[in-house]
């Protein structure tokens, strides 16, 4: 599988030289396969504007972002999207959603629902196929969204806060349940989260990021996540000393950036 | 005398199961419908009792009766040379035919404005300036251009109805959001795609509203559209029984195309609830 390079990127908005503000200053990181890299930050760190250059849905300003060596240059279904509000569709019931990208290639009815009913399988949903969208809680909708984003079988696996609007306890599931897919399809995952706890938990790679401008302050390798998928329960890591004193760290580099980046010139 | 109070439970009876069956028939209309109801009645019972009192002459307003009499020797012996299903179907056939090329029409031009500045350049100020016009200034011009033939009368309704859709259709467009287009976009979608399977379901319950309001303009452009060279359409009918002060006939013209225009707006929101239902719940 192949690597999703970011090299020295910068993103402006903004037309003007003084007036465009600076989204990202200078980033760079590596999505090896099979990673899961999250980005963990207060808002206006610059999260969003990296996942969605590595979607292709924006051009940096300077700077390169590739995969598999090629140059982004548009979206592809070779890197798959979860969107924190699901943007699913609500013209399509649940099943055709999951299978929508397969239907954009043109894959036969019956093939493309063999599929997405495997993939519902996956993330933990039966016998909702033929429901409305409307008529889904918020943690079944993005269970959705994941089981759409992974009928098209992508490299990577963008995910944008994807948990952000779920309440605590479905929001715990969920994170076990993304980390149990994750293990089984062996796909690489960009994960944003501003949950401490969760980015600690989830992350093989955590990039702590600052705001304004948006800037990578530390990348850690971790390793809480594999120990969930080797078998330990999510309720007992988190309770180590070992995972206490590494989201005490983490937190401390967050508020450090923070206070950073709002310190008067 | 023994079957006396036989027939009366029989009447009795009777009489239960027909305010069992009012109960139940009550039970299932809204109180804005019930509103409604006595509101029509209301209306309907003044206009009785001012015909009756004769407040103006009967020549100027006659009863309910007299137009619900009319109505069945029109209905069987015509009115100016076509009974009254022929006015009816003439005028549905051009309401519709119009409606359905102001679909078409509106809804591509819709998506033109949104997609290209360019279009939306060309467009916006043409739809500002003839919109606001009545169709009846612009009668005169159309005429002399496409002459009196069908086309130029579904041609004028075409016109009032094409505004509504094409607005429509564009405001429906500009409330997708960009995670909704991007999604589709990552799962692959060409841009014919993004148009076909995500803009267009996402704008369709606003065009079926455009499509609502445009059949009510509609309507009301069709007596304009039959002044000039009609012989049947229930404008031309009302016009014609103008000119000779057949009252009654001008009001039973007018009750039908109400009559008409609510059949098809009845229609038009089971359309609307068959291939929008998801309409309300986003």
């Amino acid at each position: 599988m192949p690597n999703l390079d970011i090299k020295d990127v910068v993103v402006r908005y903004g037309e003007s030289a003084d007036g465009s503000v600076m989204a990202l200053d200078h980033v760079s990181l590596t999505i090896e396969p099979g990673s899961f890299v999250v980005a963990l930050g207060a808002s206006g760190c610059g999260k969003t504007t990296l996942l969605n250059l590595m979607a292709g849905f924006l051009q940096p300003t300077s700077g390169s972002a590739t995969f598999d060596g090629r140059p982004i240059e548009g979206p592809s279904s070779e890197r798959g999207v979860v969107f924190q509000h699901g943007a699913l569709m609500p013209w399509l019931n649940v099943i055709d959603n999951v299978a929508f990208g397969l239907r954009l290639k043109g894959t036969p009815l019956r093939e493309r629902h063999e599929r997405a009913r495997e993939m519902l399988r996956l993330v933990g949903l039966q016998g909702v196929e033929k429901r409305q969208i409307w008529q889904l809680s918020g943690g079944m909708r993005q269970r959705v969204g994941v089981a759409r984003a992974l009928t098209a079988d992508p490299d990577v696996l963008l995910m944008d806060e994807p948990l952000g609007a779920l309440d605590a306890l479905t929001r715990e599931q969920m994170q076990e349940l993304i980390l149990d897919i994750w293990a089984r399809t062996k796909k690489s995952v960009f994960f944003i989260t501003h949950g401490i706890d969760e980015a600690v938990f989830l992350a093989s790679k955590l990039l702590v990021m600052s705001p304004r401008p948006g800037r990578v302050v530390a990348s850690i390798d971790l390793a809480f996540g594999r120990r969930f998928i080797e078998g330990a329960k999510a309720g007992d890591i988190k309770a180590r000393p070992e995972f206490i004193a590494t989201r005490e760290r983490v937190k401390g580099l967050v508020f450090s950036s923070r206070e950073l980046a709002e310190a008067p010139l | 005398m023994s079957e006396t109070p036989i027939l009366a439970g029989r009447q009795a009876e009777g009489l239960n199961v027909a305010s069992q069956s009012l109960r139940r028939f009550r039970g299932r209309l809204t109180y804005a419908a019930k509103v409604s109801i006595a509101t029509c009645l209301a209306v309907v019972f003044l206009w009785w009792v001012a015909a009756r009192l004769e407040v103006v002459p009967a020549m100027f307003l006659p009863s309910p009766f007299a137009v619900a009499s009319k109505f069945w020797t029109v209905w069987s012996d015509g009115f100016q040379d076509a009974t009254l299903w022929q006015h009816l179907l003439a005028s549905v056939g051009r309401v519709s035919a119009a409606l359905a090329g102001a679909i078409v029409v509106g809804v591509v031009l819709g998506f033109a404005m949104h997609l290209s500045e360019t279009a939306r350049g060309v467009i916006e100020p043409l739809l500002e300036f003839y919109r606001p016009i009545p169709p009846l200034a612009y009668l005169p011009l159309v005429i002399i251009w496409f002459g009196i033939g069908e086309f130029a009368k579904i041609l004028v309704i075409f016109l009032g109805i094409l505004p509504s859709i094409m607005i429509a259709t564009n405001d429906g467009l500009k409330t997708v959001s960009r995670d909704t287009v991007n999604a589709a976009r990552s799962l692959g979608a060409t841009r014919m795609q993004v148009i076909l399977l995500v803009l267009l379901p996402h704008a369709l319950p606003s065009i079926l509203i455009g499509t609502r309001i445009g059949l009510g303009t509609g309507w009301a452009t069709l007596v304009a559209a039959e002044l000039v060279a009609a012989t049947r359409g229930l404008g031309f009918m009302i016009k014609g029984a103008a000119d000779f002060l057949v009252t009654d006939v001008v009001i039973l013209g007018i009750f039908v195309i109400a009559a008409a225009a609510i059949v098809m707006e009845i229609a038009l929101r089971l359309v609307q609830r068959f291939l929008a239902p998801w309409q309300g719940h986003e």
